[in-house]
């Protein structure tokens, strides 16, 4: 099992390594330069130059890749140009809130996913499984934004059920000790400001959900649907087991496994969503940065972001795959 | 990462492992007849046709200029004041007292326009680049095996980005317009088109007209062209399908991230429906006409591409 997980961790190398000579080649290849990229476009000649110099423009393509690949190494990504501050830090500090966000989202598309795919499987061709293919059809259809929006005019600003914006009421007097302001909560004992970040995170929560629990459903339909057609089922059944017993160790267990691999690659597109999701409810996340960050041409972030974001949905794969390693012994060998 | 790889590699094994007991008939026909009895691919393929014909008919089904302000002086949005459907106006005015319906008519033809550029893009990059890999890979050698093995790193390289967030980076480096959007989105498909046709080169390598054609003495690259090659093509024709209405709904996203067309007078779904949110209280019809086209045109798509992939899907066939 340590040399599985070795080996995974060492194939994280190649991948990342790739990622910066991509990013690399993207910010050179931009028409003008780098210095288009990384100067507000009413820049002088004089930071022109300056930027040339201290980037070492006129350096061999090697070297200035080397310096790129030794800045990333120490975490300097540059700075905004919106705040100043390091890209670094920026994404740190604003990484709980998407993370919260994201997890939230993969909570209620596993919890009701993974249900509902498994009944339609059981009951195929039944209402329910109708309502469940065509439901998770137009789920992947529907552009996020506008789900979000939807949730926000309905359920907030006519029916005032939930709040609209942010991740907090102001004025909540809350302790912060990781940014995560639900675990905040709950750690200090103050449940006010707890229920406060739930209610918060129930709206962008369901709205970036769509497309991973219409992805989770099907592929738990997909999958039991499978499973109840194999051998080993029918055999389990032939000899007498109790009902109960087939379905949980039986057909769930060996119906999870590809479902939880997608559980891996729609990491992906909830990173994605947060963009989407985060500027509708001005929710403060690295996706609003992100979005702010397109609309004003903040370069470093972009980049920054963009690898940074990439880097994290590479490491919950891998961590993916291993648990998928522990789940299923044959991964292991391979 | 590798995980989502396997996930296309298993799509591109299961559809090439078709045609076993096909009892003579080509497998492309008994596919199609297939196709012809499913109920989704008959919805999908008639909400494809009519959008493809509102595309290109646009001129002559839209009754009205769609970006003249004709009504400017009947609609006040700051007033939270707009002209619902009447006879003159079959979805009445939007917020620049434009013709809604002619808007519709018309923002049809650039979804499709962006829709069918950027699979294009994809799918012919893709395929350059899946080609390649999958014939230097069926090819053998050692030179074979390292050229295949560089083109997957770099495929897998792209395959760790997010679909989207690779468009959004395509996007904002290019800034904002049409051409922009066309190709941020077919970029952000090369590595699954790639992928795919790879694994479906590499799965159609093993089987036995390969080893029959090889042993009456046909020349290895005339196997890989003429005979690999277009038996590999379906699961790449069934993305293209999918990837048509992905395309649409990513389009909209960047053109409510400000990545579209920024010539805001060019009617385009997503750019109305993110203008139209700014006027969701007063007029929420003018954001749910487009994002109900955004929505049935790609579900069209999704359902047709589905229905493709279950009649070349041997598991499926009863």
């Amino acid at each position: 099992m340590l040399r599985f997980v070795v080996r995974r961790l060492l194939q994280l190398i190649p991948t990342l390594f790739g990622l910066s000579v991509l990013l690399f080649a993207w910010i050179r290849l931009l028409p003008g330069g780098p210095e288009v990229a990384l100067l507000p476009e009413n820049a002088t000649e004089e930071q022109r130059q300056a930027l040339r110099q201290s980037m070492g423009l006129d350096d061999p393509i090697l070297v200035q890749y080397g310096r790129f690949l030794g800045d990333i190494a120490q975490g300097d990504l540059g700075v905004s140009t919106q705040t100043n501050r390091p890209v670094l830090d920026e994404f740190l500090t604003k990484f709980p809130a998407t993370a919260e966000l994201a997890i939230t989202a993969m909570i209620i598309a596993v919890a009701v996913g993974i249900p509902l795919g498994y009944f339609a499987a059981r009951r195929r061709g039944g209402l329910l499984d109708m309502a469940a293919v065509t439901g998770s059809l137009v789920g992947i259809c529907t552009p996020v934004f506008f789900l979000a929006f939807v949730l926000k005019v309905v359920f907030s600003e006519q029916l005032g059920i939930f709040p609209s914006l942010s991740r907090q009421t102001p004025g909540i007097d809350a302790t912060s000790i990781t940014g995560f302001h639900v675990l905040d909560g709950v750690l200090t004992g103050e449940w006010d400001a707890a229920w406060d970040a739930i209610m918060h995170l129930v709206l962008p929560g369901i709205a970036l959900a769509s497309i991973p629990l219409a992805v989770i459903t099907r592929m738990t339909r997909a999958s039991v649907l499978e499973v109840l057609d194999e051998d080993y089922v029918r055999t389990a059944n032939a000899k007498g087991l109790h009902h109960s017993t087939v379905r949980g160790r039986h057909v769930l267990r060996n119906a999870m496994l590809p479902v939880v691999t997608a559980v891996g690659y729609l990491a992906g597109a909830l990173l994605a969503g947060a963009v989407l999701t985060e500027s509708v409810f001005n929710f403060g996340g690295i996706g609003q940065f992100l979005y702010q960050a397109t609309q004003e041409r903040d370069y470093p972030v972009l980049l920054g972001f963009i690898l940074l974001i990439a880097t994290v949905y590479v490491l919950i794969n891998m961590l993916v795959d291993i648990s998928y390693g522990l789940l299923d012994p044959r991964v292991r060998v391979r | 990462m590798s995980k989502k790889s396997d996930r296309i590699d298993r799509l591109a094994e299961l559809t090439a492992a078709r045609a076993e007991d096909s009892e003579g008939h080509s497998v492309w026909r008994e596919s199609f007849h297939r196709l012809r009895r499913s109920p989704m691919a008959i919805v999908g393929a008639s909400v494809v046709v009519v959008f493809v014909l509102v595309a290109l008919l646009g001129d002559i089904i839209a009754p009205h200029d769609p970006i003249s302000q004709s009504w400017r002086d009947e609609v006040f949005p700051n007033r939270n004041e707009f002209v619902g459907p009447r006879p003159e106006n079959l979805l009445g005015l939007d917020n620049m007292g434009r013709d809604q319906f002619s808007r519709m008519v018309i923002g049809a033809r650039q979804s499709l326009l962006v829709g069918v550029v950027a699979t294009v893009l994809g799918l012919s990059a893709g395929a350059v680049l899946g080609g390649v890999a999958g014939a230097a890979a069926g090819l053998g050698g050692v030179w074979g095996a390292r050229l295949d093995a560089v083109i997957m790193r770099v495929v897998d390289v792209m395959l760790a980005l997010p679909t989207l967030l690779l468009a959004v980076t395509v996007a904002a480096l290019l800034g904002p317009s049409l051409v922009t959007v066309m190709i941020a989105v077919g970029v952000a498909q090369v590595p699954i088109f790639a992928r795919l046709l790879r694994g479906s080169m590499l799965a159609q390598a093993n089987r036995d007209y390969v080893l029959a054609a090889s042993a009456v003495g046909v020349r290895t690259r005339r196997i890989v062209v003429a005979h690999i090659l277009p038996n590999s093509l379906g699961p790449v024709i069934v993305q293209a399908t999918l990837v048509l209405g992905i395309a649409i709904i990513d389009a909209a996203a960047l053109s409510y991230l400000g990545l579209g067309n920024p010539d805001p007078a060019v009617p385009e779904w997503g750019t109305m429906l993110a203008d139209a949110q700014r006027f969701l209280s007063g007029a929420p019809e003018l954001a749910v006409y487009p994002a109900l086209a955004i929505i049935i045109t790609a579900l069209g798509f999704t359902l047709l591409g589905e229905a493709m992939r279950e009649s070349l899907d041997p598991k499926l066939r009863k």
